[in-house]
């Protein structure tokens, strides 16, 4: 067990390496960057700003400077809000993830319980309009998915804010403020669940569905379980398992694809920041973004597989 | 003579298959008495096993059903009775051993676990009664140092381990039929024996009616009181089984008892039934093993024999005998 | 039939003709039966249809500005009413639907290319070439899509590429990331194929590598392969449509259905104009469920694991 996660330490800090290499790669063949993007300044000052930021250095060795900054938490100033990347990941970070983990958390619970439902009944109606449902959830774009949630219950019914996280001018502090920041959160939790849900239900029927015909399954019915023991504790416990891998997955996946929906909903999460920082070509900004979604993938991938390991018994011992 | 404690009658179990229907158990009855042990024999594909998931009523749905016929345990008809009455019958009075034992437990939870469940689920124990009713059960069926095996989980088992979990839950509560599909045909030879012996240990401690089902002849010497062989979906023939080897009736039981190998008897290669089981969709009305048979006649290929007595409790379906009852 | 791949794998060399085709028949007999499915492939190519020939039939095909005919709602004379330039919106629906169902095929095919090839040879060979194009990928996918192809996005828009070459560009972008779990597919597919006894047999004869690997491994991972691809389209059409709309895809003149839905980045448009941004949607959302269902069919039809 030892050996194993050295290896897959390893392992990771090379693909991380890599990453770097290509996410600094991509923004160094980018023409253009803060300095230049600004024609209020003068050719002087420019040339002033490049040295102070570095920029008039040749590529690879900038790329070392960063990599050695990198590699000591410090991923540079963002040349637009004039702080460190650190800091300010770490500002907006909290509102993303409150999100994401609000709707990780409905995504799931919807598609084990519907995923499940729906494998017990295969082929009935219940199934085929889940089935469907699953699809069409999956098809949407996100920006559209979103647009029309805005146009539909914030603009026309009036139900909900269109956007940000707290009302404009709003001091509610408290509860009342707890409640302002829910009453936010839900059409863009309710879109990010709607992508997330699709999938995911798919994959739980899939799963169910090869379970309960093992044999295992018939022997608990032999035995005389309750269907519910049968269906909830033998069948669910195996089909969740493989799952845990996925939230590996899942979890850097709703980071990068929230962005979407951060930008439509104007919440002030690391995905408005990235989209901003886009528009300005803040780089340091934008690289540092990209490397925490890179790192993020690789460890909480290396985390599931861990947890996946102390979870199923057939691996825990080996 | 005791009750009969299973009494099937005219069971019929069909599945719905997108090729057509396949009559997997096809007019079959049969009788167990309190503690005797009755072994179907057949090959692969007869119907033996949907008759015992017919008798558990767990017969794959929605393609599988039981579409005739009754199926009486203790005098109460099973096919009446609501799903959880059924679910109260399994694992309490009628309890299944299956095949595989490797793939019958379920590899996320404990050995201990799963042989405490039926005892909360029947038996409404607690969960110390439970676990140490459960640690004696182990023991029971031969294993050594039980507390260690509850914590364990089914991959760290032998087959033959499993195979005894899985006695070991089947008996947990005292059933009074146990039904044991192929329990040794996964298993090494020496690991058959010590299974065997068990069962038979079981049946004579607890007098626990067995319903063996098994293509293995030498099984069936070892174990059974009464044999009743199936051929596609039918019995065929059926009687005690001393009276059975040594008088065998059917074409396809002395072909059976001629492809068994005997101690002592050299021949240069084993008898075989030529021919397969026949494909179960879509049967003409003759006598299914007409065309591997070599005693085969005219009235065989259009129509089917039926079930006569010949000797007592002996009886056979094939036209071979029907015309000397008749002459008799 | 215990697997389809098995089955394949029985025919593969000598007997392929007859028992190929039947295999084909068997699955699109099986796919007739999927209802589902077959309003997924209905659709698709009334879809296909609209785009291609449709703008033949309309008048306002050349897409020329009208100025009196700015902003206006669904009408007799513009079904779907008109943009901000006077051009009839349901006409320029099938002009940009022609581009992202294009860019969305383009896209699929050469990520299954790439992928496969990639795939085909570091399962095969394993080692170093295994070593080396499978690091690639990983390195690839620890950055999430949506990112990345912002990133290239965003150079291209740095760049001034021409606007006639985004479109190819588009689609090189989105193979680019499609192919590292493409090429994870087939490999894995192909590690437990060469295991399989009828690759013992071909090693027997001698055959040359090139043969072994394209003539008798690819086409095992082919039924497979189908799927995948066929969901991969709809996975296309959708990143394009993000990149789109965020102008860092396809960029206008050329009209594609994610820079129509642009129009909502207006908020008189989006609130007051639904016509110019609602329809695009539906558009996208139509095509990427009528593939998925038809994906989803095909892998009932094709994977044996989920029969019945």
């Amino acid at each position: 067990m030892k050996a194993y996660i050295i290896r897959r330490l390893l392992y990771m800090v090379l693909t991380l390496f890599g990453a770097s290499v290509l996410i600094f790669g991509l923004y160094a063949l980018t023409p253009g960057d803060f300095v230049d993007n600004n024609p209020k300044l003068t050719d002087e000052r420019k040339a002033e700003l490049k040295q102070m930021y570095g920029l008039d250095k040749p590529v690879v060795e900038r790329y070392f400077v960063w990599l050695g900054n990198a590699v000591r938490g410090d991923f540079g100033y963002s040349l637009q809000y004039q702080q460190p990347v650190t800091s300010l990941l770490s500002q907006y970070i909290w509102n993303s993830f409150l999100i994401a983990s609000a709707s990780t958390l409905f995504t799931w619970l919807i598609a084990i319980v519907i995923g499940v439902i729906s494998a017990t009944r295969q082929y009935s109606f219940f199934d085929s309009a889940v089935t469907i449902g699953a699809f069409a959830a999956m098809s949407f774009p996100s920006f559209f998915a979103g647009l029309l949630i805005i146009k539909f219950f914030a603009v026309d019914l009036g139900w909900f804010p269109p956007g940000g996280m707290i009302t404009t001018g709003s001091n509610a502090t408290g509860l009342a403020y707890v409640w302002e920041v829910i009453d936010h959160m839900f059409l863009p939790v309710l879109v990010l669940t709607m992508l997330g849900v699709g999938s995911l239900t798919r994959y739980f029927r899939t799963n169910m569905l090869e379970i309960i015909r093992q044999d295992f399954i018939r022997t608990a019915r032999a035995k005389g379980l309750k269907e519910k023991t049968v269906v909830y504790k033998h069948a669910l416990r195996n089909a969740l398992l493989p799952a845990i891998t996925l939230l590996g997955f899942e979890l850097p996946a709703l980071f990068g694809g929230a962005i979407i929906t951060e930008k439509i909903f104007n919440w002030p999460g690391v995905g408005q920041l990235y989209m901003q920082a886009f528009s300005l070509r803040d780089y340091p900004l934008l690289m540092g973004f990209t490397m925490f979604l890179a790192i993020l993938t690789v460890v909480s991938n290396l985390l599931a597989d861990l947890l996946y390991g102390v979870a199923d018994p057939r691996v825990r011992l080996k | 003579m005791t009750n009969a404690l299973l009494t099937i009658d005219h069971l019929q179990t069909h599945f719905f298959t997108p090729s057509g229907v396949v009559k997997a158990v096809n007019d079959i009855s049969l009788r167990v008495r309190e503690g005797e042990t009755v072994c179907i024999v057949g090959e692969s594909g007869c119907g033996k096993s949907v008759t015992a998931m017919s008798v558990l009523g767990l017969v794959a749905e929605p393609q599988g059903k039981v579409v005739g016929g009754d199926i009486r345990f203790d005098g109460v008809d099973l096919l009446q009775l609501s799903p959880l009455e059924k679910q109260q019958l399994r694992g309490n009075d009628i309890a299944m051993i299956f095949q595989e034992p490797m793939s019958s437990l379920n590899p996320v939870l404990t050995i201990g676990e799963q042989i405490m469940e039926p005892l909360w689920e029947h038996l409404l124990l607690s969960k110390k009664e439970a676990r140490a009713k459960a640690i004696e059960l182990i023991s029971l069926v031969g294993i050594p140092r039980p507390e260690e095996i509850m914590n364990a989980y089914p991959h760290q088992l032998s087959g033959g381990m499993l195979q005894r979990i899985m006695i070991a839950i089947a008996i947990s509560c005292n059933p009074r039929l146990l039904i044991a599909d192929e329990p040794t045909t996964a298993l090494d030879v020496t690991i058959q024996a010590q299974i065997l012996d068990l069962l038979r240990e079981i049946k004579e401690t607890y007098n626990t009616a067995i319903l063996l089902i098994t293509h293995d002849l030498g099984v069936v010497a070892e174990m059974a009181d009464y044999v009743v062989v199936m051929y596609a979906g039918k019995v065929i023939e059926e009687g005690p089984v001393l009276e059975l080897f040594s008088n065998p009736r059917h074409p396809y039981t002395r072909g059976l008892l001629q492809a068994k190998p005997v101690i002592g008897q050299r021949k240069k290669r084993l008898n075989s039934i030529p021919g397969q089981v026949p494909n179960l969709i879509g049967l003409a009305d003759s006598c299914y093993f007409h065309d591997r048979c070599e005693s085969c006649m005219s009235v065989c290929r259009l129509k089917q024999p039926e079930l006569k007595q010949i000797d007592d409790g002996h009886r056979v379906a094939c036209w071979l005998y029907e015309e000397e009852s008749g002459l008799a | 039939m215990s697997s389809i791949v098995t089955e394949t794998a029985g025919l593969a060399g000598t007997r392929t003709g007859a028992r190929r085709s039947s295999l084909w028949r068997d699955t699109f007999a099986k796919l007739k039966k999927n209802k589902v499915a077959m309003c997924g492939l209905v659709f698709l190519v009334i879809m296909f249809l609209f785009c291609f020939i449709g703008p033949f039939f309309s008048p306002y095909a050349s897409g020329k500005v009208n100025t009196v005919m700015i902003n206006k709602p669904p009408s007799m004379a513009h079904w779907l009413g008109t943009d901000n330039l006077g051009r009839d919106i349901l006409t320029r629906l099938m002009q940009a639907g022609r581009i992202s169902l294009t860019v969305g095929l383009a896209a699929m095919l050469l990520s299954v290319f790439i992928g496969s090839v990639l795939g085909v040879v570091a399962g095969y060979y394993r080692g170093v070439v295994d070593q080396i194009v499978m690091r690639f990928a990983d390195i690839l996918m620890t950055i999430p899509g949506l990112p990345l192809l912002f990133i290239i996005g965003a150079i291209l828009s740095e760049w001034k590429v021409p606007t006639d070459y985004r479109i190819y560009i588009v689609m090189l972008m989105l193979s680019l990331i499609g192919w590292p779990e493409l090429a994870r597919l087939v490999r894995s597919q192909i590690l437990s194929l060469r295991e399989r006894e009828f690759m013992q047999a071909t090693e027997s004869l001698g055959l040359r590598d090139h043969r072994k690997l394209f003539f008798h491994l690819l086409p095992n991972t082919i039924p497979i392969l189908i799927v995948v691809a066929t969901l991969r389209v709809g996975g296309a059409i959708l990143s394009e449509s993000v990149l789109s709309y965020l102008g860092l895809g396809v960029v206008p003149p050329t009209p594609t259905w994610g820079n129509m839905i642009d129009a909502a980045n207006t908020l008189i448009d989006f609130q007051k104009r639904p016509w110019l941004w609602i329809p695009p949607g539906f558009a996208i959302f139509a095509t990427v469920i009528s593939i998925n269902l038809l994906g989803d069919g095909l892998r009932d039809a094709l994977d044996p694991k989920m029969k019945r």
